[in-house]
C-alpha cells in the first residue's frame, strides 16, 4: 500500500513534468518551421529618421497644407476645444524655444511654426509606458502600438513636448470622412505622429513632407548625404528644449 | 443511514441543478453553423479553409504584432507560397468585402464580440 502509494506521486512528478515540457518543445518545433513573415523590398531603412522644418519656408498656407494632409490620411479629428488631437499644430516659437528666447526677439517671437513628436533619441515617453504601447524602432521611429494602448497617460505626462493627445471621446463622432486605409482610435487611446512610419515601410516619404513644398525635409540622420544632414551643414538650427537630454530629431532650420 | 431525510432530498436538489443546462434546453434547436456569403471571385484564402476557420484569430493576433511592432508587411501563404500583404483591411476584407454577410454571422452565432471594428474600418460592402 505505502510503496505502491509513493509509485504513484513519482509517476504523477513524471507526468507533471512532461505536461510542463512539451509545450515549449512544441515552440521549438514552430519556431524551426519555414518562415512565413517577409518585409517589402521597396522598405525604406535608416538608423535614425530625423526630419528639419525649413522656418524660412513656413507660411500659413503651406503649415495648413501639411496639417491637413497627415490629418485626413491618419484619421485625426478636429475636436474644437482643448480635447483636440493633433499630430501636427501650429506653434509660435516663443512656445517652442521659451529658454531660447528673449523679450527684444519682437520679430521671431510670435512667428508661428510647426511642432509635432520629435521622435527622440532617449525617448522619456516610452521609458514610462507600462504596457510598451510606445517602443522605439531600430530606425529610430518612436511608434504606438494603439492596440496596447491602456489609457493610463503616463505617456503624456512624461513627454515634455506636449506631443501626445488623448482621445476623450469616440473620435469617429468627430470624423466626417473616414479613410479606410488607417484606422481610427477609440475613446482612451493615446495618439501622436509616427514620422509616418507605415508609409517608409512602402517606400513613401512621410505624408506632411511632401504636402510642404519643400518646407519638411526628411531623412537618415546617419547618412551624411541624406537631405537632412546637408540642411543642417548649411543653416544654423534649433531643437526643442536641449538641455533634458532627450535628443530630438526634429531640427529647426532658422 | 444518519439524517437520510435532509441527505437524500439534498441530493435530489443538488442533480437537478446540476442537470439544468440540459432538460432546460430539451427541445430548443440545435446548433447549425451559419449560412456565409463567400467572395465569389476567389478559390481560397492566405491558407486552407479548415486552418483559417480554426486559427483566423491567432493569425491576426500574430500579423498584427509582426506588423505593427516588427515591420514585417508581407505574409507567405504555407498552402500556395503566394504574398500577401498584413492587412485586415486591404487583404481580409478586400475579399471578405461584407462583414454583415460574413464576420457577423459566425460571430453572433458562437456570442463572440471583437472589437476589430471600433478602429478598423470596414468595408462598405457590395453595393
Ligand atoms: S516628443 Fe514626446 S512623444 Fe515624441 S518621442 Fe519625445 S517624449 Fe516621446
Ligand atoms: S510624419 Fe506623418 S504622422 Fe508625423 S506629422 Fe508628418 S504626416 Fe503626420
Amino acid at each position: 500500500m505505502k510503496s505502491s502509494r509513493r509509485k504513484f506521486i513519482r509517476m504523477a512528478g513524471f507526468a507533471a513534468l512532461g505536461w510542463s515540457i512539451c509545450p515549449s518543445l512544441a515552440g521549438a518545433a514552430v519556431e524551426a518551421g519555414p518562415k512565413l513573415y517577409f518585409k517589402g523590398e521597396e522598405q525604406l531603412s535608416a538608423t535614425q529618421w530625423a526630419m528639419a522644418v525649413d522656418t524660412k519656408k513656413l507660411t500659413r498656407q503651406v503649415m495648413n497644407k501639411c496639417i491637413e494632409a497627415c490629418h485626413t490620411l491618419h484619421n485625426v479629428p478636429e475636436i474644437d476645444s482643448n480635447q483636440n488631437i493633433k499630430w501636427l499644430w501650429i506653434e509660435p516659437f516663443r512656445n517652442l524655444f521659451y529658454d531660447q528666447s528673449h523679450p527684444n526677439l519682437t520679430d521671431m517671437a510670435n512667428k508661428p511654426f510647426l511642432a509635432l513628436c520629435n521622435h527622440c533619441e532617449n525617448p522619456p515617453c516610452v521609458r514610462v509606458c507600462p504596457t510598451k504601447a510606445t517602443f522605439k524602432r531600430p530606425d529610430g521611429i518612436v511608434l504606438m502600438d494603439f492596440h496596447r494602448c491602456i489609457g493610463c497617460r503616463f505617456c503624456m505626462a512624461g513627454c515634455p513636448y506636449g506631443s501626445r493627445s488623448f482621445n476623450f471621446f469616440d473620435p469617429r463622432r468627430y470624423l466626417e470622412q473616414l479613410d479606410p486605409e488607417y484606422p481610427t482610435r477609440t475613446k482612451g487611446v493615446v495618439e501622436k505622429c509616427e514620422f509616418c512610419a507605415h508609409r517608409l515601410d512602402k517606400g513613401q516619404m512621410p505624408a506632411c513632407v511632401e504636402a510642404s513644398e519643400g518646407a519638411l525635409l526628411f531623412g537618415d540622420l546617419s547618412d551624411s548625404s541624406s537631405d537632412v544632414r546637408r540642411a543642417l551643414r548649411e543653416r544654423y538650427s534649433l531643437v526643442r528644449k536641449p538641455k533634458l537630454g532627450t535628443g530630438p530629431n526634429v531640427y529647426y532650420l532658422i | 443511514m444518519y439524517h437520510a431525510n435532509k441527505i437524500i432530498p439534498g441530493l435530489v436538489i443538488f442533480g437537478l441543478l446540476m442537470t439544468f443546462p440540459f432538460w432546460f434546453n430539451i427541445g430548443s434547436a440545435a446548433y447549425s453553423t451559419p449560412e456565409l456569403v463567400l467572395p465569389e471571385d476567389h478559390e481560397f484564402c492566405v491558407e486552407s479553409v479548415e486552418y483559417m476557420r480554426a486559427e483566423h484569430m491567432s493569425m491576426l493576433n500574430e500579423w498584427r504584432d509582426a506588423y505593427v511592432r516588427d515591420g514585417y508587411g508581407e505574409y507567405q501563404s504555407m498552402l500556395t507560397g503566394q504574398m500577401y500583404p498584413m492587412s485586415l483591411t486591404k487583404t481580409c476584407m478586400n475579399c471578405h468585402n461584407n462583414k454583415e454577410e460574413f464576420c457577423d454571422r459566425c460571430h453572433a452565432s458562437v456570442s463572440v464580440d471583437p472589437y476589430c471594428w471600433d478602429c478598423h474600418i470596414e468595408p462598405q460592402g457590395v453595393e
